[in-house]
Formats: C-alpha cells, sequence, structure tokens
C-alpha cells in the first residue's frame, strides 16, 4: 500500500540562474554548477590596482596563457565548498586515527635512533615545501580568473597546509611533543647542502609572476615528482628499515596525490588543448622547469633511494605528459 | 629520541604548526617575495609579535566546517522539498534577498580573492594562515547563499542573474566599487577596510538585520545560513580587531595611516550600508527594529565602546561620525523613496508602505518621517491609486566616491540637499557630502577612474541610450517581471495564487498581500 502526502505545491517557474542555463539549458543544475559559474566580477572594474597598475582587477592578461572562457577548466571531482570539506573531514578522520594509533603505542620513538634522524632530516622538513606549496597556490587563486579556477587553488593551498601540519606532528611524535626535533630538522632545510637546491627551487616559485606558469611549475611539475619519490619510493626504502609505520602516517599525502592529480591533469589537457599558442606556452615552461626540478630532488633521492629511483620518477612523468599531447623529454637523475 | 624537555603549549604548538613552517629566504630577497608589503608606509618591526586569533590547524578546520555544512545542506534540503518558500511572511519579503544576492554575495567573493591575495603577500606566516582561512571562509559564504537563494529564484523574479547584474546594474556600482576600491589597494588599507571597518566596525549592521528579517520573516533558508556562518564571522572579527592592534603596535608612524583608512573606511561602509537601512524600514514585512535603533545599538554604542578602547593608541572615532549619528533620521526614507521612482530600472519591487507601516515609521521616527515623508508617500498614493504610479524617468547625478545619487541632505537641513563639486585636472566633479569629498581629494588619481553608471550609459557604453534598452539588454532585468511595482507584479500574483487569494490586478487594493 502505498501512500500519497499531499502538497500544495505552485511548479517553479525556471529550474536555475539565468547564466546556468545559458550554458547548460533551463534543467535542474548541480550544486557544483550553480556555485563555480560566473560567480566572479568580469567587468566593469572601478579603479587599477595600486599594486600592480599594469592590470585591472581580475584581469585574464595576468597569465601569458589565453582561454576563450576559463571557466573550461572545471573540477573531475565536483568540489565546491561543501563538498570539499566533507571530503577531507573523512580523510582526516582515517589520519588522526592512525596518528593516535601511532602514538599510543610509542611506533616512532620505538624506532632506532638512525631511522629517527633519518626521518628528521629526509622527510619532515617537506612541511617547508608544503607552505611554498601553500602560498603558491593562494597566489594563484588570488589571481587567476574565474571561479571554477580560483576554487581549484585555495582548496589545494589549503590542503598544504594541512599536509604541512601532519609532517611536523611527525616530528611531534618522535620528540614526545617539545618541539625539539622540528627545531632539529628544520636546520637540516636551512643548511644541509642536501636540501639547498629543492629550498630554491621552492623560493624561486615564489617569485614567478604568471599565475598559470606558477600553478604548472607547482601542481604539475614539483608535484609529479615530489610525490611519487617521497611517498612511494621513500616510503618504501623506510619500510626497508623497518619504518614502514611511518605509512600510516602519509597516507594522506598518496591518497591527496592521485586525487588531486586528476584535476590537475584535467586543467592541464584543457588549457593546451585550447590553442596552439598555449600548447607551445605549456611546452616551453615544462622544458625550463622540468630539468631543473629533478637536479632540485637529485640530491634528496640519492641520500636515500637512489639516483634510479628518480629516473623512474621522471619516466613516469614523461608518460603523464606524453597522455597529454606533450613531447616528453629524455631526462635521467 | 629520549627528550627531557618539557612538552608544548598548545599556543607554542600552534607556532609550530604554522609560522615555524616559514623560513628566512636566501635565495631570493624577501622584498622579491613578498613585494606589496612596504608601499603604503605600514611599517613591520616585528611579525613574531602578530598573535594568531584563532588557533585551529587544518585538521580542525575540516572537521568543524564539514560538520556545519551537514547540518545546512539539510536544512536546504528539507526547505525545498516542503516548499519553504511557501512559509515566508509575504512576498514582499523576497526583494530583501534580491538585494542580498545581487548586492552582497559577489561582494563575499571579491573578499575571498582579496583574503587569497594578502594571504599569499605577508611576510609573516601566522597572519597569512590567518587570511587564507578567512578566504575560503568567504567563498563558503558566497557558495552557501547561492545555494540558499536558488530555492527562492526557482519561485520569484530578480535573483536570476546575479552576477551579470552586480557588474552592471547602476545601485549594484555601490557595493562594487567599495569592493573594488579595497581590493584594489595595498594589503594593510585592504585589512583595515574590510577586517576591520566593515567587518568589525560595521558587519553587526548588515548582518543581524538580514539573518534576524529571514527568521522574523520565515525564511528559514537564509537564517539557518546565517546562523551557519555566524561562527566564521567570529573569526573574521577578530582578525579585524587584531589587525589593527597590531599595525598601530608595530609603530607609532603607523597611527596617521590607519587612521585616515578608518575615517575613509568608516564613510564609505555607513554610505554602503545605507541599502541595509531602507531594507529594514521598508522592505521587510515583519519588522525586526528600526534603522535608527540599530545604528544606535551597533554603532553608537559597540562601536562608542571601541573607540574608546582605541584612544590609548592615539585613534580618535571616524571623522565624519557625527554627521552619520545625524544621518540616522532620515537615510532609509530618502533611499527608499529614490528606488520607488526608479523601479523600472532595479531587479526588485517597490511599494508605498501600507498604513500600518506608515504609523510604525511615525512612531520610529517621530521627529521626522509624519514631518517630511508621510507627506510624499501619500501623495505618491494618491496618485498611484489614479492609475498614475509616478516612475522618474530622468538619470540621477551620481556621487563620484560612494556611486549613490546625490540624495541625501543636509546633516543639519533635511531640505536641503547636499551637495559638493571639485575641479580636479580641469574636470568637475560631484560629491553626495564632505566625506565622500574628502576620500577623493585624498586620491584623485583613484576615484577619477570610477565606473560612473549614468556616465556609461550617456556616453553609449551600456547597449542603448534609453532606460528600456539599457534595462533589458545590458542589465538582463526581464521588463514587467523583475522590475516596477510591486502590486500587481507576477510575484505579487504568484503569491496570491500560492495563498489562494483571487489574483489582483495592478491598482487593486493592496490589503490581500
Amino acid at each position: 500500500m502505498s501512500i500519497e502526502i499531499k502538497t500544495h505545491a505552485v511548479e517553479p517557474i525556471r529550474h536555475t540562474y539565468s547564466n546556468i542555463q545559458r550554458r547548460f539549458g533551463d534543467k535542474p543544475a548541480s550544486r557544483y554548477q550553480e556555485a563555480s559559474y560566473d560567480i566572479e566580477a568580469t567587468t566593469n572594474f572601478h579603479y587599477r590596482p595600486l599594486w600592480d597598475p599594469q592590470h585591472g582587477l581580475n584581469d585574464p592578461s595576468r597569465s601569458a596563457v589565453r582561454m576563450a572562457d576559463w571557466h573550461a577548466v572545471t573540477d573531475p571531482r565536483q568540489f565546491y565548498y561543501g563538498a570539499y570539506v566533507q571530503n577531507r573531514a573523512k580523510m582526516q578522520e582515517a589520519t588522526e586515527y592512525n596518528f593516535s594509533f601511532c602514538d599510543k603505542r610509542g611506533l616512532l620513538t620505538r624506532l632506532p635512533d638512525a631511522v629517527q634522524e633519518n626521518l628528521l632530516r629526509l622527510l619532515v622538513p617537506l612541511r617547508h615545501v608544503e607552505l611554498g606549496a601553500n602560498m603558491n597556490n593562494s597566489s594563484v587563486a588570488g589571481d587567476c580568473v574565474a571561479g571554477t579556477m580560483t576554487q581549484l587553488h585555495i582548496y589545494q593551498a589549503m590542503d598544504r597546509l594541512g599536509m604541512g601540519q601532519y609532517l611536523s606532528r611527525i616530528a611531534l611524535l618522535i620528540d614526545g611533543g617539545t618541539g625539539e626535533a622540528l627545531d632539529r630538522s628544520k636546520t637540516y632545510w636551512l643548511d644541509d647542502a642536501l636540501w639547498q637546491p629543492l629550498r630554491q627551487l621552492v623560493e624561486d616559485s615564489l617569485v614567478i609572476k604568471d599565475w598559470f606558469e606558477l600553478t604548472l611549475v607547482q601542481n604539475l611539475i614539483i608535484d609529479g615528482h615530489l610525490y611519487p619519490l617521497m611517498y612511494q619510493h621513500f616510503d618504501q626504502w623506510l619500510a626497508e628499515q623497518g619504518a614502514e609505520d611511518v605509512s600510516m602516517l602519509t597516507e594522506f599525502m598518496r591518497d591527496w596525490f592521485s586525487e588531486s592529480s586528476r584535476w590537475v591533469d584535467a586543467m592541464v589537457k584543457t588549457v593546451r588543448a585550447e590553442s596552439e599558442a598555449n600548447a607551445e606556452q605549456l611546452q616551453a615552461w615544462i622544458e625550463v622547469w622540468q630539468p631543473r626540478v629533478i637536479a632540485a630532488l637529485a640530491p634528496l633521492a640519492e641520500a636515500s633511494v637512489g639516483a634510479p629511483a628518480l629516473t623512474e620518477v621522471a619516466a613516469q612523468f614523461a608518460a603523464r605528459l606524453k597522455k597529454q599531447g606533450f613531447a616528453a623529454q629524455e631526462i635521467v637523475a | 629520541m629520549a627528550t627531557k624537555n618539557k612538552k608544548l603549549s598548545l599556543k607554542d604548538k600552534y607556532q609550530y604548526l604554522t609560522r615555524d613552517m616559514a623560513w628566512e629566504p636566501s635565495y631570493q630577497k624577501k622584498e622579491d617575495i613578498f613585494p606589496y608589503e612596504r608601499f603604503e608606509g605600514i611599517k613591520i618591526t616585528d611579525w613574531d609579535k602578530w598573535e594568531d586569533p584563532f588557533r585551529l590547524t587544518m585538521d580542525a578546520y575540516w572537521k568543524y566546517q564539514a560538520e556545519k555544512e551537514k547540518k545546512l545542506y539539510a536544512i536546504f534540503d528539507a526547505f525545498a522539498q516542503n516548499n519553504g518558500h511557501q512559509n515566508i511572511s509575504d512576498a514582499r519579503y523576497v526583494n530583501a534577498l534580491k538585494l542580498f544576492l545581487t548586492g552582497v554575495s559577489p561582494l563575499e567573493y571579491g573578499a575571498f580573492q582579496g583574503y587569497a591575495k594578502v594571504g599569499r603577500h605577508f611576510s609573516g606566516a601566522g597572519a597569512r594562515v590567518a587570511c587564507q582561512m578567512q578566504s575560503i571562509d568567504e567563498l563558503r559564504h558566497v557558495q552557501t547563499q547561492i545555494h540558499a537563494m536558488s530555492h527562492y529564484n526557482k519561485h520569484f523574479n530578480g535573483l536570476h542573474d546575479f552576477a551579470h547584474m552586480h557588474d552592471r546594474v547602476w545601485f549594484l556600482s555601490v557595493p562594487k566599487s567599495f569592493f573594488d576600491d579595497a581590493r584594489s589597494a595595498g594589503p594593510f588599507e585592504f585589512l583595515t577596510a574590510i577586517s576591520f571597518s566593515f567587518e568589525y566596525v560595521l558587519t553587526n549592521l548588515l548582518f543581524v538585520p538580514f539573518m534576524s528579517g529571514a527568521a522574523y520573516n520565515g525564511d528559514m533558508a537564509t537564517v539557518t545560513f546565517g546562523f551557519s556562518a555566524q561562527s566564521d564571522e567570529a573569526r573574521h572579527m577578530t582578525l579585524g580587531l587584531e589587525v589593527i592592534k597590531f599595525m598601530l603596535e608595530q609603530h607609532e608612524d603607523n597611527v596617521p595611516i590607519v587612521q585616515h583608512w578608518i575615517d575613509k573606511w568608516f564613510w564609505r561602509g555607513y554610505r554602503l550600508l545605507s541599502l541595509v537601512s531602507m531594507m529594514m524600514d521598508y522592505m521587510l514585512p515583519n519588522k525586526v527594529m528600526s534603522w535608527k535603533d540599530a545604528w544606535e545599538v551597533y554603532y553608537e554604542q559597540n562601536g562608542g565602546a571601541l573607540f574608546k578602547d582605541l584612544e590609548r593608541y592615539g585613534i580618535r572615532p571616524p571623522k565624519y561620525q557625527d554627521e552619520a549619528n545625524k544621518g540616522k533620521h532620515h537615510i532609509s526614507h530618502q533611499l527608499w523613496s529614490t528606488f520607488y521612482q526608479y523601479s523600472q530600472a532595479t531587479n526588485f519591487h517597490t511599494w508605498i508602505p501600507s498604513e500600518a507601516e506608515m504609523n510604525w515609521l511615525s512612531e520610529q521616527y517621530p521627529d521626522t518621517f509624519d514631518k517630511y515623508y508621510r507627506p510624499r508617500f501619500e501623495h505618491w498614493q494618491k496618485q498611484q491609486e489614479q492609475g498614475e504610479r509616478f516612475y522618474n524617468n530622468t538619470l540621477p547625478q551620481l556621487c563620484q566616491v560612494c556611486q549613490v545619487p546625490t540624495l541625501f541632505t543636509e546633516p543639519d537641513d533635511p531640505t536641503q540637499l547636499s551637495h559638493r563639486s571639485l575641479v580636479h585636472d580641469g574636470e568637475r566633479y560631484h560629491f553626495c557630502s564632505d566625506g565622500c569629498c574628502d576620500i577623493f581629494k585624498h586620491e584623485p588619481e583613484k576615484y577619477i577612474q570610477a565606473w560612473l553608471p549614468v556616465h556609461q550609459i550617456y556616453q553609449g557604453n551600456c547597449e542603448g541610450a534609453d532606460v528600456a534598452t539599457v534595462v533589458a539588454k545590458y542589465y538582463h532585468i526581464n521588463i514587467g517581471q523583475d522590475n516596477f511595482e510591486y502590486l500587481g507584479s507576477p510575484d505579487h500574483r504568484r503569491w496570491q495564487a500560492i495563498k489562494g487569494n483571487k489574483p489582483l490586478g495592478a491598482g487593486d487594493s493592496k490589503d490581500a498581500a
């Protein structure tokens, strides 16, 4: 038996906002669509920025890359704010469980001193790289145009802050929450020769002016090498030294990387496909930056997983680029 | 690693999890990494003195915000499923939402990008993180507002092309120019404008009326959004106060710069909020409190206490505070009168207040309403009853700075229109007040750039020279649906149908509303 609940309803006069109708027709729209498209001001700006009088506000010409409509770049995950925080809250819950599991059983403090030192020397300094990535993505969010693009980058910025904080907490597990291990780890970042090429690369990325170049360098090229190297090869290397528990503490990073690579690839592919000029510009940037990224990571690889692992990472990255239509370079680390 | 050191306090732990991730650069110059920090003349001697106003790590942020979002969207869903729009006090109320979605929500987006920018460009990592958190919160606000009002858009007119309208419609250049002004300023002025003047000093005058208005008028979606945003706003207000105190404590040379910004942004904010005054006094069918009362509580009392507190830094109350205090008796009436005349060129409806509403206004404004404003409304009402609803077909003179038509009167003489003008570089510019004229004098190069809708229409930059063409083609206002008098409008007729009353024609009695 079915019960019919009677409601007094007047039919809607339209299904969604006019801008969404113009793009997708008058049919019920997704929350992602309504929250992302055309929400950014595009015209009739009143004043030129004092901090950049050559450009207007929301000025697409801040990048050399051109798109007829930047909304062509979309998020395959369909993240708007609500979907984003709910997804991350789930990941955070699992990570929190792993941290407290390791903490309760003292899994890190039981590791041999040499292994602990390796964590502080080779893994924890990545928190500084994450802070650089946080700044770069916040910069892109502030400068780039179209709601679909800007929101991708602010979520990315906050993710990087979160991951920097998780890396910091690994050191806090080691030193019992005193901060001593974090201080030590930071001296490696500042003074140890093996980190200097990467630190220089991060500082160089902080002065990139073109926001599309910046997202390409940070989110495609640096991450595309660093994450597989440090969270796959290095992770395996740690396991071989009996530190497989550390994997529990960096699971967030692996999940995050495979998920966020999807939107980075989608973005690069869309922008590349727009025009021959874009394709050439992207190719040129890749040719400048990829060798620098490999060179910056080389000392880190040599001190841990070995140079062949980095060569393998570079080959995988080349395959990733090739899928998107780029001419991949032969790079041997 | 064996250690005998003491465990970190929560505060120190938070420092490690934010600013300790930063470092002094050595491969690039600090000025190249943070190129915008110095050009306003603000002197920061020690960023370590920055007190993080809220110590939220990202894991905690995700967790709390996700819980809030879950609850919020559950209510949006229930609201839509239960046709919640049928439970509001009266369809006239929806006009307040039209003002909100076209006037306020796009500002949240501007705040999002503005904070993302300063959240990258302060060399103090603690301040950067605080700004980034506000940035993503502001994105939350624009998106949840769009979602909250999506259901109304399906049932009422005027909300359908909010972002397009925000960029173009004449009166929306008031909020737009305000945010463009802040975003085109340097990072410290941006924070003084938005975090301090807007979020801290004036935000209660925006949010309390809107959200209480929603509650008083049965709008569950908006009131729930308002509650949900409140904890974000509390963080933003804390940031606003921290920013101002930090600048003042860092160097005494900062005091006159900050004082000038406070004067400027108080006045700009006051002019912007005049839109809220008419919402409170005229647009809400169930009224929360009068604009005058709100101004007394939220500005004169709260703001008074705040500026008393800031006195020890050498800060005095905003320069034109007294004029703003005098204006509380007038601005809502003057503004509603203006919108009543120009309803053909807006995305919302206007109407003559009912007899009961006029009596309420007389009580709230015993010294001014009956004397100056009631006769005007009664005159228009008579005209309307004779089938000659008054529309003004000339274009108004706009103030070069705040962009409100020069409709306000002299602070001490409500029968004299307030108008100032000056010549700059051989060109004459017009202003609504001494406050706006002062702002112009200080930065003429900035304000001569203003995109003034009336001038743009006359110059032929808005797809037509007559009102109807501009309204339809350039603004995307659907003529006869989104605009004109409320009585007899499609919204009005639809509301009658929803309530099971016989639809009314234009000019019929409005009692049934």
